[in-house]
Parts: C-alpha cells; structure tokens; sequence
C-alpha cells in the first residue's frame, strides 16, 4: 500500500470563525436549491386555506383603511392633494415587504433548528430564499396599489409618478437587503438569548412609527422639529418617503438620503452575513 | 491508490451542562475578556470526560477529546460505540452541522451525510417535488436529481403514488422515498447514521444490498455508525470503537466489534447510591427464585428489586420501566409498570419497586438492563440509562423433563407450549 498524504486538501472543519469568510463559490453551486425553497414557500403558504393569495391583499387594504380612518380622518393629519387612502396604501405597500423580509428571516435558526441539526448546506440559503419569494408577495400587492392608482387617476384626483420611478428597482434592493441584513443579525442573536423574539414583535410595530408610515415626513417637520433628526436618520423613513415620492410625486427627497439609505443596507447586509457566518458554525449546540 | 481522503486530528467538543440561560452571558463576557487580552478561553481548561455514570463535577464535558484517525480513499469505516460515547458528535462534526472545540477535519472530497432520511420533506409537496427539494438540501444539483429522477422513483417503489402530497403516504412509502433519494447521492465520501433501521425486511434488505454497492462496487468511502453488529460487520473494512469520548480502538472490523462487545461486559460495576436531580437510587438487585443474587434460570422467577430515595414523595407520581436489550443493543422486551397501572403516589420518601417474573422466558445470554425513572406528574424523567445493569440468564429445566434447551436452538424466547399427539 502506498499511503501517500499530500497537502491538497479541499476543505477544512474546524471552529476558526473569522467574521468574512464568505464562501460564495459555495453559495453559487447551491443556487438550485435556493430556487426550490423559493417554489416550496410559494407553493405550499396557502395551501388548505380558503382564500388563498387573496390574503396578501386583505392585509395592506384593511391596514390602509384603518390608517385612512385614524390617522386622516381622526386625527387630520394632511396628504397634501394625493387621496389619504392611497397615501396609506403605498406607504404599507413597501412596509410590508421590508417587515416580511425582517420577520421571515429574524428565526432562520430557531424555526429551521431540525433541518439544520441535520444536513449542512450554506445555512443562508434559508433568509436568501424568504427574501426572494417575498419578492412575490411584493408584487402581488403591488399590483394591488396600481390598481387603486388608476381608479384615483380615472376619477380625477392630481396624482402622477415622477421620474424618480426610475429608481423603483434599486428601492426594492434596499429594502430586502436592509430587511434581510437586519433579520441575519437577529436571527444569529436569538439563538442564543431567546428574549429578542420577544423583542421583534413589538419592535417592529414600534419601528413602523418612526419610519414616517402612517404620515408624511413633512408633518414632523412642520409639527415637532425637534424629533425630525429620527426620521431623517432613520433610512427606513428616507425609503418609504422616497417610495412615496417616486409614485405619488408627494413629499421630500433628498439624494443624500437615497444614498444614505442605499449605503446603510450595503452595510447591514454585510455585517448581517458576517454575524450570521459566525454563528451558523455552531449554533446547532445552543439552540 | 490508497490515498488518505479524511484526516481528523485532535478534534475536541465541549458542551455546556445543565440549562442554558443565567450564567450565560457571564460566561460569554469572561471568554471576552479574555480574548480581548490576547489569552486562551478559560472554559477550555476545565471539563470532566464524558463518562455518564460520575456524577458532574464540573459545568462543562467533553463529548469528544482528541480524537484521531485517518480515513482512505475507499475505505468503509465502522464507528462503534456505546450510547453517549460521542459518537453521534462525531458524525456532527463531520457533517459540518457543528464545528469542533479545537482541532480539525480535513477532507479531500465532498462529504454528504445521512444523519437522517427525509430530513426537509415537506407533506403538502407531491413525492416528485419532495425528490428534487431533498435532492438539493443533500447538494445535488437540479441535473444531477433529473438524471437519476427514474431511477430513484424506481428504487422507492412508490411509482404510482409520485404525483400525489407526501402527507398522503403511509410511513413505511415516506421513509422508502427519503432513503432512495439518499442512496443515490454521490458524493466521495458518505456519512451514514443507522438509517438501516427502518422500513419493513425487504425494504430493509435492499438498503443493505445498496449500502454494499456503494461502498463495494463503487468503491465509495463510506462512515457507517450503528449499533448493529452485524451491519458493521458484513459492510465495514475498518472500526473505529470510540468510549467516553475517546477513540479506545482501532483496527479491523472483526476486531473493532469483539473489542467493543468484551469492553461492554468488564465495564460493569455500579456505585450505589447513584444520584438524580430530586433524589437517588439506593440499591438495585437482581434475583433469582430463591432470592440470591445470581444468574437467573430460564423458567424460574425472578425479582428485580429497586430501591429509590425520592425528595419530594408526595408530590411525584413515579413509573419505572426496564428494558431488556441484548449484547448487540437490540431491544428484546420492556417491563413497564405503567401497563399494570402500578403507579401511585408514594407515601414515604424511601420507597422498594419489586417487578417479579413468575417465569422467565429469556433465552440464555447476557442481557443488558435499561432503566427509565419517569415522574408521571410532571412529565419529566427523573434518570434514565440504556445501560444500567448487566445480567445472566442460564438454560434452565423449563418444562420438567430433564432437558436442558440448549442456547443456540432457542433464539430470544422460549414459549410455554403442550404437545398432543393423537
């Protein structure tokens, strides 16, 4: 027998964890099982239920009803000329997609303990997969918001799109990528401490508030000053008032804040991957 | 040609005991802190080896602790242990599901493990559905599953039922279409965990004859852990027989498992009173019909007789249940006193369980006894240990006639019979 050992080795296990150590290679040669967990979720969510996908657009309509009643109507707050109701219905619109994105992926590790107990495959196929099957939710209820437009534009109210529409690709990635970066980073941190599922629920809820959702940045301005430097810190403001700019042709935009926005969820997508990196080596014994 | 295609030097896994949760994050910030300052983690030095029957001495074990060995391209190694000697540790690590304390694998080919089948499946998706998704979980790719789709469909033996949702299937299709799938992986090297051990006898025995073609005619390296025996003897070349963590024996299969079945025999001697969270177990016995200790006869009484120390009496409801498991770890029979409705609240703290067999109806051979103390009121196991007691049933005059059934004729069980001939 000839027992020779070279050095050529084709990969290690070990417990170095550096925090950027993406094996993309890795990542690409699972590409199709990221596409066959995308077909899973879709195909099976609404399974045995009666409605259906039609539940996508319950959601954002009801929301924005209530929002029209409480927020417009109740408590007065102005939309300028563009009609509350789709004022709401676009803010939502583009809520939900980041809120699904957060949500979906904040318990990668917790929900998917057993499967990852089990068989090792680049663990952020999962988030990656939510991300992009909430691409179609998006969509769906998109569809939703451009319907209502055209009814609002038929029946004579003052709204159009500006140029800014063009940006409409580059907003969908910001949201996803921060949504996902920042589900990443708690998903890696309730492994371990449980308390934050606690804490997401109500955070989010909380976070939809000083994300300019419900009313127009200009409002904080005009009203409480003082506070304005949350919301224009805020990228999650800046892109839901941009979101609101490029369709209702309403509000501020600022390219300092597209680009501020655009860079924090470069930012948060990265650190949540290296977080996320690090824990998936191991987190099979704290869950 | 016989390359080294795995190579595991040192590897070390350390747990935590007890719960998870106060102490946590101080123990996180000490290891911190000491990684801030340039120094090794504190945690690392400290740990008792992996033996169950000590009591814990210190918050931390080693489930596994240098282990090394070298695997070659080809080879099909058996890794053989008892339960809880780190064996299923070992398959973690090296299914890359959990990364070693310290040391490392290194591999020259791509692993695929078999921890268990069917892991992903979803009900609500058709048979054909769940193929490609399990397929891809695995790491086959979208070609390589179509390539063999017909293939695998075939092997499962659930043709007709492939367009229909997995919820629909009885267990025993569910597990034939996980395990086909599984068994068309190609991967270099094949990590398997007793998934031999499902579905009925043919299906069974086809497993067998695949595993055999995977290592054998294909030349495949294949990791096998089992408990059973004689799987690890008719598939594996080499064994690797791990013990409180550490590898005790390495060497040919033959080898491997008579070391492992002598080990299991001399390693016998209980300390009383062994401990529990909420009380102790003073003493346990064996009898035999006159009340000795001893080997028990085939057709004879029997007593096992316990006894505990519970802290909290009033509020426990306690269930014993043995089980008998023979030298290859199988299960034989259960003695439970939940079947009886023997169970009731104790009156006082120190309290005798005596199970009686009127008449024993073993076969000769050493048994191994496993114990399960269960509080039925609060649904949580008091001490449980598949490997507690060890005893000896000898053939016996069952049936009064002078003739002594003899060991090898009887398999596991000796029934009570009468004979008429007319």
């Amino acid at each position: 027998m000839n027992k020779t050992e070279s050095k050529e080795w084709l990969y290690e296990i070990n417990s170095e964890k550096s925090l950027f150590d993406f094996n993309f290679k890795e990542i690409w040669r699972y590409k199709d099982l990221l596409v066959l967990f995308v077909k899973r979720d879709i195909v099976t969510v609404y399974k045995q239920t009666v409605l259906g996908p039609l539940w996508f657009l319950i959601q954002p309509l009801f929301t924005s009803v209530i929002f029209t009643l409480v927020f417009n109507n109740v408590a007065n707050i102005q939309t300028g000329t563009v009609p509350s109701f789709l004022f709401n219905l676009a803010g939502i619109t583009a809520w939900t997609y980041f809120k699904e994105c957060l949500t979906g992926t904040s318990n990668t590790f917790t929900k998917n303990a057993s499967i990852f107990g089990k068989v090792y495959f680049p663990r952020v196929i999962m988030p990656m997969s939510i991300t992009v099957s909430n691409l179609l939710k998006l969509g769906i209820q998109l569809s939703i918001f451009i319907g209502f437009y055209i009814y609002f534009v038929l029946s004579g109210s003052p709204v159009n799109p500006n140029a800014n529409l063009v940006l409409f690709p580059a907003y969908v990635f910001i949201m996803g990528t921060t949504g996902l970066g920042l589900g990443m980073i708690l998903s890696a941190m309730t492994t371990k401490y449980r308390d934050l599922t606690v804490l997401i629920g109500f955070g989010v809820q909380l976070l939809m508030y000083i994300s300019a959702v419900p009313f127009p940045m200009g409002e904080i301005l005009e009203k409480k000053p003082e506070y304005f430097w949350v919301f224009k810190y805020n990228p999650l403001a800046q892109i839901i008032e941009g979101f609101r700019y490029m369709t209702l042709d309403t509000g501020m935009f600022t390219w300092w804040g597209f680009f501020y926005a655009l860079g924090f969820s470069l930012v948060v997508f990265f650190l949540g991957l290296g977080i996320f990196n690090r824990t998936e080596k191991s987190f099979v014994d704290t869950v | 040609m016989n390359n080294i295609i795995l190579k595991a030097e040192n590897i070390s896994k350390q747990y935590r005991l007890g719960l998870v949760g106060t102490g946590t994050m101080s123990h996180d910030l000490n290891r911190w802190w000491h990684r801030v300052r340039g120094k090794e983690d504190p945690y690392l030095k400290i740990g008792a080896e992996n033996d169950r029957s000590k009591k814990a001495e210190s918050d931390y074990v080693w489930a596994l602790r240098d282990i090394n060995f070298d695997v070659y391209d080809g080879d099909v190694l058996g890794i053989i242990g008892k339960n809880g000697a780190g064996k299923s540790t070992l398959l973690k690590i090296l299914s890359r599901v959990t990364t070693p304390t310290t040391g490392s694998i290194k591999t020259k080919g791509r692993i695929a493990s078999l921890l268990e089948v069917g892991t992903g499946f979803h009900p609500e998706l058709t048979g054909r559905e769940n193929i490609y998704l399990n397929g891809a979980i695995l790491g086959m790719t979208k070609g390589e599953i179509k390539a063999k789709e017909e293939e695998i469909i075939d092997f499962s033996g659930c043709a007709m039922y492939i367009d229909t949702p997995v919820k629909r299937y009885s267990s025993g299709m569910r597990v034939r279409l996980a395990f086909a799938v599984a068994a068309h992986l190609e991967p270099d090297i094949l990590v398997v965990d007793e998934v031999l051990a499902v579905g009925d006898a043919e299906f069974q025995k086809k497993a067998i004859g695949k595993m055999k073609d995977i290592s054998g005619n294909d030349g495949r390296t294949v990791l096998f852990v089992s408990h059973n025996m004689a799987a690890v003897k008719s598939l594996c070349t080499r064994g690797v027989v791990l013990e409180n963590g550490k590898v005790a024996f390495e060497g040919g299969t033959d080898e491997s498992v008579s070391f492992y079945l002598s080990k299991k025999e001399e390693n016998k001697l209980v300390n009383f009173p062994i401990l529990f969270e909420g009380g102790q177990i003073n003493s346990f016995e064996v009898l035999d019909f006159m009340g000795n200790e001893s080997n028990l006869l085939l057709g004879e009484s029997c007593k096992f007789n316990l006894q505990l120390r519970i802290k909290n009496p009033k509020k426990a409801k306690i269930n014993i249940r043995y089980q008998v498991f023979d030298k290859e770890e199988k299960l034989i029979t259960t003695l439970n006193a939940m079947h009886l409705n023997a169970n009731k609240v104790l009156k006082s703290e120190i309290q005798n369980f005596v199970c009686s067999i009127n008449n024993l109806r073993l076969a000769p051979g050493t048994y191994s006894l496993g114990i399960v103390i269960l509080d039925l009121n609060l649904r949580k196991y008091f001490y449980k240990n598949n490997d507690f007691y060890d005893f000896t049933v000898e053939s016996g005059d069952v049936f009064k006639t002078g003739k002594l059934p003899s060991k090898e004729n009887i398999g596991v069980y000796l029934s009570d019979q009468d004979w008429n001939i007319d």
